[in-house]
């Protein structure tokens, strides 16, 4: 480029003197400053008369330069020494990064942090649940308090506008199960065992898991954005002042939502599975509905719907928990929402399995097998 | 002010609509160089989206842009991107990459037009523009969440900077800021304007902003900017809502504090 930001030396009297000409911009320096660096002083001067332009960053530089060698500024035009001054002011001893941390500190301090983190979420969680508990307790002597019309607009929300991908979830789910048995148990002309498989791994577990996941997914994330952002908002704070319990109003109506709807629509996914296990029977394995119903009928214990439905209610109570629980955590920006938002699924998810684990214990422990 | 300085940025005929919405309807506007032009009007006439629309984040129905006497297109070529390295812009909050440090987001654009700039270069450049940007030495370590709101938008106009733009939109520089820290950016706002030649287009609420540092305030209101001009040469008008803001009772309050600072400064 014509314009392109060029130096040559030159020895005189007094010394190395820099004459440096063209565009002294950030656009046309190129590898100026590089090679400019690599020149080690002392310096006399550092002629810019012959520069065209300069911005702060060419200010800068020879600045710099002036400072590193201790050359002389000669030649500088108007705007040239203006910036150089302007430049010379901003020149303080500027940490760029952040203080370097031993990376063994480092990861003992992450494991610090995030063990107290768990136990404080624990902590805050049962704390929680007290709240929630204590409030329920005021409802009771005083039922008038309850907020029939919220809850009802939940149910709406956490029930019946999941019915359409909690069906075809477990409709696939149903056949999925149905067709990988089979080929199992094709291996031991057991196939007829399919009914047997479809129909008791649903109604004991799969029908609620799942859907206490899609729950999680669909709802407990929603309580924990929509309560996130009242808090971000001042709009929880707001209740309070005026004299609205933020448990009473929110927390509440999600739970008795997530704990009514769970079982139903445990029941009701359970019931698409073996629907949809029911249909691949009969496409697949020539079973007709009518054996596939009467076989049913003969497994499956009716202990096996109780599991299911037990549990069911549980769930939803973790699943709107840990919801809400999340949500109240927000704090300072909306950045805390997402985050809470994604602990909130991540834990209910979590403590519903493990919470799954116990009853399966406990279910066959009592003999409900 | 130059009556005959050359245009930075002519705006003809915008217009904006959202839906059946219209926000601008025909706006004229001429940004002169050098100078700094405050854009005031009520809450929803559209001067953020008239910013957005000439920094090309919003694409108009109608109208023409130009910058520095280019115009401006939606095609991403080498010459709309030239055009874009002209110019800074600061958002109301800053809008600080917020898992970079400070000194960070000042190298995003200088990383991102200028690849081959040394790693020292760089920190020397972000070191000093955020000095000068009036941050303390310790914030450019810092990650956006440790700064308080005030230091934030210096952090913003220390990214505005970066690429030594000719031309710097300011979008509510001065809101959410307390009285001291407010004046301090007006301050910077001017200082800057002047030592670097910079054009300013700055979006204010804020009556103190507009006596202390603008040299032109240009209206928006029903749909198109309705007057430009000095502050004195506004309230000779008689349109109403400008009658309203520098006549109300703030308008009045902020005109009598530069009455007052002028007379001790004589």
């Amino acid at each position: 480029m014509a314009n392109k930001a060029e130096f040559t030396e030159e020895q005189g009297a007094k010394g190395t003197t820099l004459r440096v000409s063209g565009r002294l911009t950030l656009s046309n320096l190129e590898d100026l400053p590089q090679r400019l660096d690599a020149i080690e002083g002392p310096a006399a001067q550092i002629d810019i008369s012959a520069v065209e332009r300069v911005d702060t960053v060419g200010a800068w530089i020879i600045h710099q330069f002036s400072g590193r060698t201790g050359a002389q500024i000669i030649g500088a035009s108007e705007e040239a020494k203006r910036l150089i001054a302007l430049v010379s002011l901003a020149d303080a001893d500027v940490r760029v990064r952040p203080e370097p941390v031993n990376p063994v500190v480092r990861v003992v301090t992450e494991v610090g942090d995030a063990t107290v983190i768990a136990l404080r979420t624990l902590l805050g969680l049962v704390a929680f649940f007290g709240a929630i508990l204590m409030a329920s307790w005021d409802i009771i002597r005083n039922p008038r308090r309850l907020r029939i019309n919220a809850i009802v607009h939940r149910f709406e929300l956490v029930g019946v506008k999941a019915l359409g991908i909690i069906g075809l979830m477990s409709f696939l789910i149903g056949i999925v199960i149905a067709q990988q048995g089979a080929v199992q148990l094709q291996q031991f002309g057991a196939e007829t065992l399919t009914v047997n498989l479809v129909g008791r791994i649903t109604t004991r577990e799969l029908g609620v898991l799942m859907t206490a996941i899609m729950v999680a997914g669909r709802s407990g994330s929603a309580f924990a954005a929509q309560i996130g952002t009242m808090k971000l908002t001042e709009e929880i704070d707001a209740m309070r002042t005026i004299g609205v319990s933020p448990i009473e109003a929110l927390v509440i109506p999600r739970m008795m939502a997530a704990v009514i709807m769970m079982p139903l629509l445990g029941f009701y996914a359970t019931l698409v599975s073996i629907f949809g296990g029911g249909l691949f029977c009969w496409v697949s394995l020539e079973i007709p509905p009518i054996t596939f119903v009467q076989r049913l009928q003969e497994v499956i214990p009716i202990t096996d719907l109780w599991v299911g439905l037990i549990k069911a209610p549980v769930f939803g109570a973790i699943i709107a928990l840990s919801g809400c629980f999340q949500g109240m955590q927000v704090e300072g920006n909306a950045e805390e929402v997402g985050l809470r938002t994604t602990s909130a699924v991540v834990q209910a998810i979590f403590l519903v399995i493990v919470l799954d684990a116990f009853f399966a214990v406990f279910f066959s422990q009592i003999g409900w097998i | 002010m130059d009556l005959n300085a050359p245009i930075a940025v002519k705006i003809r005929g915008i217009c904006n609509h959202f839906g059946d919405q219209v926000i601008h309807d025909g706006v004229d506007l001429d940004v002169r160089n050098g100078e700094i032009l405050g854009v005031v009007g009520g809450s929803g006439t559209g001067k953020s989206v008239l910013m957005r629309t000439i920094i090309g984040l919003q694409r108009p129905s109608a109208g023409e842009i130009e910058i520095f006497g280019e115009p401006m297109t939606d095609e991403e070529n080498e010459a709309q991107l030239d055009l874009r390295r002209r110019w800074g812009v600061m958002f109301q909050g800053g809008a600080l990459f917020s898992t970079l440090t400070v000194a960070e987001n000042v190298q995003v654009p200088l990383r991102e037009f200028y690849p081959n700039l040394g790693q020292k270069l760089l920190d020397e450049i972000a070191a000093y523009k955020v000095v000068m940007a009036g941050l303390p030495a310790n914030a450019a370590a810092k990650y956006p969440s440790e700064l308080s709101g005030g230091m934030r938008k210096r952090a913003g106009l220390a990214r505005a900077l970066a690429l030594d733009p000719r031309l710097l939109f300011l979008d509510e520089p001065t809101a959410g800021l307390d009285p001291i820290a407010a004046a301090g950016f007006d301050e910077l706002t001017k200082d800057l304007s002047k030592s670097l030649g910079l054009t300013v287009f700055l979006i204010t609420h804020d009556l103190d902003t507009l006596h202390a540092i603008c040299d032109r305030v240009a209206v928006l209101a029903d749909h198109k900017v309705v007057a430009v001009g000095t502050i004195p040469e506004l309230l000779a008008t008689d349109y109403p809502w400008i009658q309203a803001y520098f006549n109300g009772l703030r308008g009045r309050a902020a005109q009598s504090a530069v009455d007052r600072h002028m007379a001790k400064g004589a």
